[in-house]
């Protein structure tokens, strides 16, 4: 890493065109997956007749930001995604905390299983838990709305934020703790003034990726959503009747609203790296 | 006293997860079961019995869709790795000082919502967009000529949707791939083919299945794609299950069809982890 020879000066020397031809595939494919965010980005600027987004460029207008919130319904549904995503970003990183400290640090009966379970909640198919929470809902007789998509999003969140705090947990050294409980702080004052500080940027990770997860899903939302629309289940519902420009609009404030938040944590955690 | 603390830590710490995970988890997973078994209707009620005979029509009649799922699912998901594996093992081993840049900018598609992307591939697809529209204008393509609802769209849409999701995988084992054994591999005259063949593909076969798993199962399960760039031909089981669902009410059906679903995915999941392990793919999961 620190020298700028080539990488590997040996017998057989990778092909420098080899390597540029890599690069080239790369940028193209950096390109591709920008292409549909450009799209948004650019067509939230488009003229849009009768309120439809157009298929073709029509000519620059800022009317679209003007009126952003013009429609009540779907800026209902984005503050519906919003708390829905805040709400079980936090309720899954406070449930699933406990189990990645149980994981990352004792052996226990069960715990086999449980990583199974973690893992199946993982990788089923959104379409599955979505149609299972729904015969759950069913069977109940429970209302669907704000509750059952929280209800959902939490039980899929779940899985992710106890994986990616136990990363962290599992990169601590056991010594600080131990320290701790030496100089005779008990479990619950070394957890608040020991473990909880050092874990904190996992589960601030953990809620970004539960927040973003949440806000994004429509397969497992559009199950157990009921009359209750969320900002996906909108736009998704709008297809058949046309697309008005306040969703690229919104669309555009939250992938600006996404950035910002990414580039923050960056910042922190490269200030707390510098620190510590 | 202490010790018998020590002993039941991990259970108090695990016990919230454990309830939701079996409530909302679980027992969903039971009771979607249940209602494929179910008999009745909406309105009187349903009582569970022995009768499979749903999950037998279920298959028959919809055989087209689950044999186009896995098809869509497979298609897309090796489409996927061929794109992304070039991709991460040159950020990975040429990315130099601006690896985490390269990484942030293939991923910047997750800050958009899944059904906004979807859309402004419909948006460049559509037949008298601005792509395929002066295109045909200059005579370059047939007028009729289309792109949406063809099954390639769908496969597009599946694999621009997953590309991220298994370049990340790809990327994390390919970057711990010790330099020296690649060196050491060219001083002994081995060719750059052989050296990726013999060293770099087997010290990152982990990354390649725990993204194959991962995305294959996204993908076969997945409706939206088939829904908006595709048409009456491209009908994947997702679709199925939801016009089940919301269009026909048929609720035993729905579910049915979801367990069919389920149980076919579960078999080649187990036949993953037995073969890899659920740490190392929840590793990747994350």
């Amino acid at each position: 890493m620190s020298t700028t020879v080539s990488p590997m000066p040996s017998a057989h020397k990778p092909s420098r065109l080899g390597e540029r031809i890599l690069a080239c595939f790369t940028w193209a494919m950096i390109l591709y997956t920008m292409l549909p965010i450009g799209v948004m980005v650019v067509f939230s600027f488009n003229y849009a007749p009768a309120g439809r987004i157009a298929l073709n460029w029509l000519h620059f207008t800022f009317a679209n930001y003007r009126d952003a919130f013009g429609i009540q319904d779907l800026t209902g549904a984005l503050i519906h995604s919003l708390e829905v995503a805040v709400g079980s970003a936090v309720i899954s990183s406070i449930i699933g905390t406990p189990l990645a400290l149980a994981l990352a640090r004792y052996r226990f009966w069960g715990k086999s299983a449980t990583d199974l379970v973690i893992f199946a909640d993982i990788a089923a198919p959104a379409v599955v838990v979505g149609a299972s929470l729904l015969s759950l809902f069913l069977a109940l007789n429970l209302p669907r709305g704000l509750l059952t998509i929280f209800i959902a999003h939490v039980a899929f969140n779940l899985a992710f934020a106890v994986v990616v705090i136990r990363a962290r947990v599992s990169g601590l050294d056991r010594a600080l703790d131990r320290a701790a409980a030496d100089l005779g702080a008990s479990p619950w004052v070394a957890f608040w003034t020991v473990t909880f500080p050092l874990i904190l940027p996992g589960i601030i990770g953990a809620c970004m990726l539960c927040f973003l997860l949440s806000i994004d899903d429509l397969i497992i939302t559009s199950f157990v959503a009921g009359q209750t629309l969320t900002f996906p289940l909108w736009v998704y519902g709008a297809v058949k009747v046309g697309m008005p420009p306040q969703v690229f609009v919104l669309s555009t404030f939250i992938f600006l609203g996404g950035m910002v938040l990414a580039l923050v944590n960056v910042a922190v955690t490269h200030r707390r790296e510098a620190v510590s | 006293m202490r010790r018998l603390r020590g002993k039941l830590a991990p259970y108090l710490l695990s016990l919230p997860s454990w309830v939701y995970l079996i409530v909302f988890f679980i027992i969903p997973l039971a009771s979607m079961l249940g209602m494929a078994l179910a008999v009745g209707d909406p309105l009187s009620g349903y009582t569970i019995s022995d009768n499979f005979q749903e999950f037998v029509t279920g298959f028959t009649s919809y055989e087209d869709a689950f044999a186009r799922s896995f098809w869509y699912g497979t298609a897309s998901t090796v489409i996927t790795l061929a794109v992304a594996y070039p991709v991460a093992y040159w950020i990975a081993f040429y990315g130099g000082r601006h690896k985490s840049t390269y990484l942030f900018l293939i991923m910047l598609p997750f800050f958009v919502s899944f059904v906004i992307r979807v859309l402004a591939w419909e948006f460049i697809l559509s037949d008298q967009g601005f792509v395929l529209g002066p295109l045909k204008a200059i005579g370059l393509l047939p007028q009729n000529f289309h792109l949406l609802s063809t099954q390639w769209a769908v496969i597009g849409g599946l694999v621009y949707n997953s590309f991220a999701y298994y370049v990340l995988p790809l990327y994390v084992v390919l970057e711990k791939i010790d330099r020296r054994l690649v060196r050491a591999a060219n001083d002994l005259y081995a060719s750059p083919a052989t050296a990726f063949m013999k060293i770099i593909l087997p010290l990152s076969a982990p990354g390649v299945f725990a993204g194959f798993l991962l995305v294959f199962v996204t993908n076969v399960g997945d409706f939206v794609n088939a829904a908006l760039l595709g048409g009456p031909g491209t009908y994947m089981i997702g679709n199925i299950i939801q016009d089940s669902f919301f269009e026909n009410q048929d609720y035993p059906m729905a579910a049915a069809l979801s367990s069919i679903l389920m149980l076919m995915l579960m078999i080649a999941i187990l036949l993953y982890s037995k073969a890899f392990g659920t740490e190392a793919i929840q590793e990747y999961a994350a």
